[in-house]
């Protein structure tokens, strides 16, 4: 009986999120100059997306995947050079990011998957950094370090309001997907894998290949939050591929809280939303950020969200971060 | 010589020679990242932000003794005392309490750390680039390999790297200290049972491990632009060296240092534009033939 209460509950939530995010661009002129802002939520969807597929494979899975952000950058690099250079139709350019990015995913997936834990995460970090020296170099292909700026989007989804509905669109249909795949039993085989890998093992589960299979659902769907990068800001630059913004994706997902759906989601929300107003303030917002990262692994181990979950819920077991 | 320049151009040569006074500084940097990796199990990514606030220091050490001919061998010792203060604050402050923490959440912490330390350097020296002269003895180049010059700051360095290497060696083997952490990076709770107080040999552990990365950076500083940013490309090698070496292996870190100097110094030879992915080529090849790293690891 409260179970159910508190799906419906949840879903009214959900409903009234969805409804309020698709009135956003309507709504939110009347009271401001609403194209920052809107271009700053339909960022925090992207960077959420980008998260929870992180945490597909991080959280649900155990992987220790150091460097998402290759997968990330590779498909916005991917989509925006078949945008600006091959003059063919730009879905094929949309759908070459993500199916680039499960490419990559595939090869390192094969190569480090030999190794668990630490070296695993060393490894990618390794093959990661190989693709972005690649793409730092390459000046007359990618664009060496400057990246490139202004890449031609279809006009139907060119305006800040039209991406936003683009990005908000796909992003949900994603955040379904995840969902879905989380819930079904190829993700409760990947959370079995996590708690016990040995055991899973034993009773007859292939644990290389749903790992392989899950790091390359991660690796897509962060092409595709790469993708919606590009439609949102109409540029790549080679720090996507960079480690750094790895672990600040890592860090969206330890803030929202690992093990819960949303959790990632909200971490980037949080995290942009602080980046933006923070930064108004002061130069040194890498200083907060670390500061605040510190606070949440001394005292809020499972997340914000993990948080009020054990505050709501407290005879529940609460879940080890 | 002839002969030898008849099997190996004397361009190669003293490349190579380029390769291993960078890897001297790859070495000592890594070696502390090894260190304290063995025997804390932290992976500690401000190491190199460590790294980076010994070539800070030292550019303000040279810059306050301008004059005098000993500002450099100031810079050298004092910088990477004041660094390993540093790491003596934070161990004893903060992460004293984190040893058991997993490996994950101690990465995060740590990167914490080091997005903080760089604002503070930020803070302090700003974001302009900063060049700290080659001391008056060792400017100007020698000529070695048939008449192509060769900087004599370089030649310092391949003499610092084997005198680091022999310290480490003994304070590892044959201190008491060094015995100690062995033991604990084994077994640490065996080496507490014993009475003995492994968190103070943990703190000493860590602060040496500091003391090498602020080394490094002060060694560093005069052959390169000392800025915000030097912390990342660092620190990327360094784990990438440790894991290639065999975690916590000393020797191995010499050899991923050896590995990742020389070729990074061959490969900016053999094509100059994609030169930096010669290293992680590398790193790649020998994780697929001996994925725990080439030596054997103290884990």
């Amino acid at each position: 009986m409260l179970k159910d209460l508190l799906t419906s509950k949840k879903i009214i939530l959900l409903i009234t999120g969805i409804i309020l995010l698709l009135l956003l661009p309507v709504v939110l002129p009347l009271f401001m100059q609403a194209r920052f802002y809107i271009y700053l939520v339909s960022l925090i969807l992207v960077s959420g997306l980008f998260a929870t597929s992180l945490n597909f494979v991080l959280g649900f899975g155990g992987i220790y995947q150091f460097h998402h952000g290759v997968f990330y950058g590779i498909g916005a690099y991917a989509a925006a050079l078949m945008l600006l250079k091959s003059g063919l139709p730009s879905w094929v350019g949309f759908i070459a990011g993500p199916v680039v990015s499960a490419i990559l995913s595939l090869i390192m997936g094969l190569i480090c998957l030999r190794l668990s834990k630490l070296y695993f995460g060393m490894l990618q970090v390794s093959l990661g950094s190989l693709v972005w020296a690649v793409v730092y170099r390459w000046r007359s292909f990618t664009g060496g370090e400057d990246g490139i700026h202004g890449i031609p989007i279809p006009e139907l989804i060119s305006s800040p309001t039209g991406a936003y509905y683009f990005t908000f669109i796909v992003s949900a249909v994603c955040f379904f997907i995840i969902y879905k795949m989380i819930n079904a039993p190829f993700g409760s085989v990947l959370q079995g894998i996590r708690d016990n890998a040995i055991r899973s093992e034993m009773i007859g589960v292939n644990v290389k290949r749903h790992q392989l299979a899950a790091l390359i659902i991660a690796g897509f769907f962060a092409g595709v939050a790469g993708v919606l990068f590009v439609v949102v800001d109409n540029s790549v630059f080679p720090d996507m591929l960079f480690w750094t913004l790895s672990m600040e994706v890592m860090i969206m997902c330890l803030l929202g809280g690992w093990h819960i759906f949303i959790g990632p989601l909200t971490g980037a929300a949080l995290m942009i939303l602080f980046r933006t107003f923070i930064g108004t303030f002061t130069i040194y917002w890498a200083f907060i950020q670390g500061i605040i990262l510190m606070i949440i692994i001394f005292f809020l181990p499972s997340g914000v969200l993990g948080y009020f979950e054990r505050k709501m819920k407290p005879t529940d077991k609460v879940l080890k971060a | 010589m002839d002969f030898i320049y008849s099997i190996i151009p004397p361009s190669i040569l003293c490349q190579i020679f380029v390769g291993l006074s960078r890897t001297v500084i790859l070495f000592i940097v890594s070696s502390g990242m090894s260190l304290i990796l063995g025997v804390l199990r932290i992976p500690n990514v401000f190491h190199g932000s460590l790294y980076m606030i010994g070539a800070f220091l030292a550019y303000t050490i040279t810059t306050v003794c301008a004059g005098s001919p000993f500002g450099f061998w100031l810079a050298l010792i004092i910088s990477p005392l004041v660094v390993a203060l540093i790491g003596l604050a934070i161990e004893r402050g903060l992460f004293q309490y984190l040893y058991e923490s997993e490996h994950l959440m101690l990465i995060l912490f740590t990167f914490a750390f080091s997005l903080v330390l760089g604002d503070i350097v930020k803070f302090i020296w700003g974001a302009d680039y900063k060049s700290v002269p080659v001391p008056l003895i060792f400017q100007g180049f020698v000529s070695l390999f048939g008449g192509l010059p060769f900087p004599v700051y370089n030649l310092f360095l391949l003499a610092v790297g084997p005198i680091v290497a022999f310290f480490l060696w003994f304070l590892v083997n044959k201190t008491k200290i060094g015995k100690i952490a062995k033991a604990a990076a084994v077994d640490r709770e065996m080496v507490g049972a014993v009475g003995i107080n492994v968190s103070w040999v943990f703190a000493i552990v860590f602060v040496i491990g500091c003391l090498l990365a602020g080394l490094g950076g002060a060694l560093m500083a005069p052959t390169i632009s000392v800025t915000l940013g030097m912390d990342h490309t660092i620190i990327i090698e360094a784990f990438l060296i440790v894991i290639i070496g065999g975690l916590g292996n000393m020797w191995g870190a010499l050899l991923g240092a050896l590995i990742f100097g020389l070729t990074q110094s061959l490969g900016i030879l053999l094509w100059p534009q994609f030169g930096i992915i010669f290293p992680y080529l590398a790193v790649v090849v020998v994780l697929l033939i001996r994925p725990t790293g080439i030596l054997k690891s103290t884990w």
